[in-house]
């Protein structure tokens, strides 16, 4: 069964152009994925993001059971910060990654890919039995808007009673309201922009829209689909999971290691990543710009000298550089930036070299 | 929408002959769906396909869809503008949006193509 967001009937209204996402109906574009793009690097942007699972973690020993999961420290966390983390195999595979969110001393919230949120939550279910934890879904009663771009505050403080300049990135807050509505904020996002993501029940989200978008009519605010959020993540080398992260691939070959704390009390994956750790990884992420024509997507054997080295994991035309970039899985010595790869695309070989990930970084 | 002078096919295709060439292109409706073209790789001059083959490919930011022959033939022009521009395959579909120019092996094929309000029925 294909869901649909609180806020479908907006997407319909404003002209998207919806398809079937992780069991959801979303839209992929509005005006145009470039458009949009560059509505969020240069304005504002919205997008629903209410797909996204939420799983709370709440007890005695809710910070253990977080830290027995997740790869990265929530210890460090005080309450209202937010950190992000990948959530390992016993072998250091990904099982995925996200955002956890500190909502008070003894509770949590991460906030999960939506294609990966019934195979979390069996993983999650399978390994916290022994805390004394309330662990519950609420991914169904939730939803969630990304407002991202260099006027997102401007906007968000016409309608936000609390003072936007006290969130810092990477902290959210609870208590302010929107529209007379209670709502998470945090600020946060998947484009390399600043922003922020706003968290609140079903119902509650769809009025916290409205107030949005009747504000952001001054701001020529731009209503954004999957589209531009994958070219804008994919620019800000933000990994997304299936392409940069899996099961098959570790978080340190991710270039996560900074998202990593192997100093800390055993956490799944630990012993496996510490091995990696030590012996070096044999493969890594890198950055690409296609210097013949031609653009690199997921999959795209990569070669050297006409060895096969290893393989693209995304690829586009980025609207901000207007260059044909790409992600590759290759092997470490071939990572660095300069190297000559060459990406086969269909039957021709096309030239390409490796440069620093991200490709964008905000001024 | 949909120009009285052009055949098209089930793929979304549309063929003009003019000076005994036939211009291949996408139709408005391709275009559309496919939303913002970033590229088009086009085939070599004196390529020979058959009907039904890939020629070529049109990307999107975020597809990658063949291109297929509307009718058997050789490559005798392609659009070399597309290589910079490939957004004018959005902007004039129909027109300076078109991809190749073949010389057609077998012209009774042009038959098999569907007039402009037949197309647009297929659109319904």
């Amino acid at each position: 069964m294909t869901r649909k967001t609180p806020l479908y009937d907006w997407h319909v209204e404003l002209g998207g152009k919806v398809v079937d996402f992780a069991g959801y109906k979303l839209p992929v574009q509005f005006d145009g994925i470039i458009e949009e793009h560059k509505a969020v690097r240069n304005g504002v942007g919205i997008f629903d993001v209410s797909h996204m699972g939420e799983f709370e973690f709440k007890g005695p020993q809710a910070l253990e059971a977080v830290q027995k999961l997740i790869a990265n420290n929530a210890a460090r966390l005080k309450v209202n910060q937010i950190l992000y983390t990948p959530m390992c195999y016993p072998d250091g595979g990904v099982v995925d990654d996200f955002l956890v969110y500190r909502l008070g001393e003894d509770r949590f919230l991460f906030v999960v890919n939506a294609a990966n949120q019934d195979k979390d939550w069996e993983w999650v279910q399978e390994n916290t039995g022994e805390f004394d934890v309330q662990i519950t879904n609420q991914s169904l009663a939730t939803g969630q808007l990304a407002l991202q771009g260099p006027r997102a505050q401007e906007l968000l403080q016409k309608v936000y009673d609390h003072n936007l300049e006290e969130i810092k990135f990477f902290w959210g807050n609870s208590e302010g309201r929107i529209a007379g509505q209670e709502c998470l904020v945090s600020r946060t996002g998947y484009t390399g922009e600043d922003g922020f993501e706003i968290y609140a029940p079903n119902d509650g989200i769809v009025t916290i829209f409205e107030a949005i978008w009747e504000a952001g009519k001054e701001f020529d605010l731009q209503p954004c689909g999957l589209g531009a959020r994958d070219t804008l993540r994919f620019e800000a080398g933000l990994p997304l999971y299936g392409h940069e992260l899996g099961p098959k691939i570790n978080p340190l070959e991710a270039r996560l290691k900074i998202f990593v704390d192997l100093e800390k009390d055993d956490f799944i994956g630990r012993d496996a990543l510490l091995e990696v750790a030590e012996k070096g990884v044999e493969r890594r992420i890198a950055g690409i710009e296609m210097k013949d024509k031609g653009i690199p997507r997921q999959g795209y054997p990569v070669e050297v000298n006409g060895e096969e080295v290893g393989f693209v994991t995304s690829g586009t035309y980025s609207p901000t550089l207007e260059k044909n970039m790409g992600i590759v899985m290759v092997k470490k010595e071939f990572a660095k930036a300069g190297s000559k790869l060459d990406i086969r695309i269909r039957k021709r070989l096309l030239g390409a070299e490796v440069v620093k990930i991200p490709f964008y970084k905000r001024r | 929408m949909y120009p009285e002078e052009l055949k098209y096919t089930e793929d979304h295709e549309w063929v003009r002959v003019e000076d005994g060439k036939a211009y291949v292109g996408v139709t408005h409706y391709a275009q559309e769906q496919l939303g913002d073209i970033v590229f088009v790789e086009l085939p070599d001059l004196d390529e020979e396909f058959e009907m039904g083959d890939t020629f070529g490919v049109v990307e999107s930011v975020k597809t990658v869809s063949d291109l297929f022959m509307p009718l058997s033939g050789k490559v005798v022009e392609i659009n070399e503008d597309l290589e910079d521009s490939p957004e004018v395959v959005n902007e004039d579909p129909h027109g300076a949006g078109w991809i190749i120019a073949i010389e057609l092996s077998d012209k009774s094929q042009l038959d098999q193509l569907m007039d402009s309000e037949t197309y647009k029925k297929t659109l319904e």
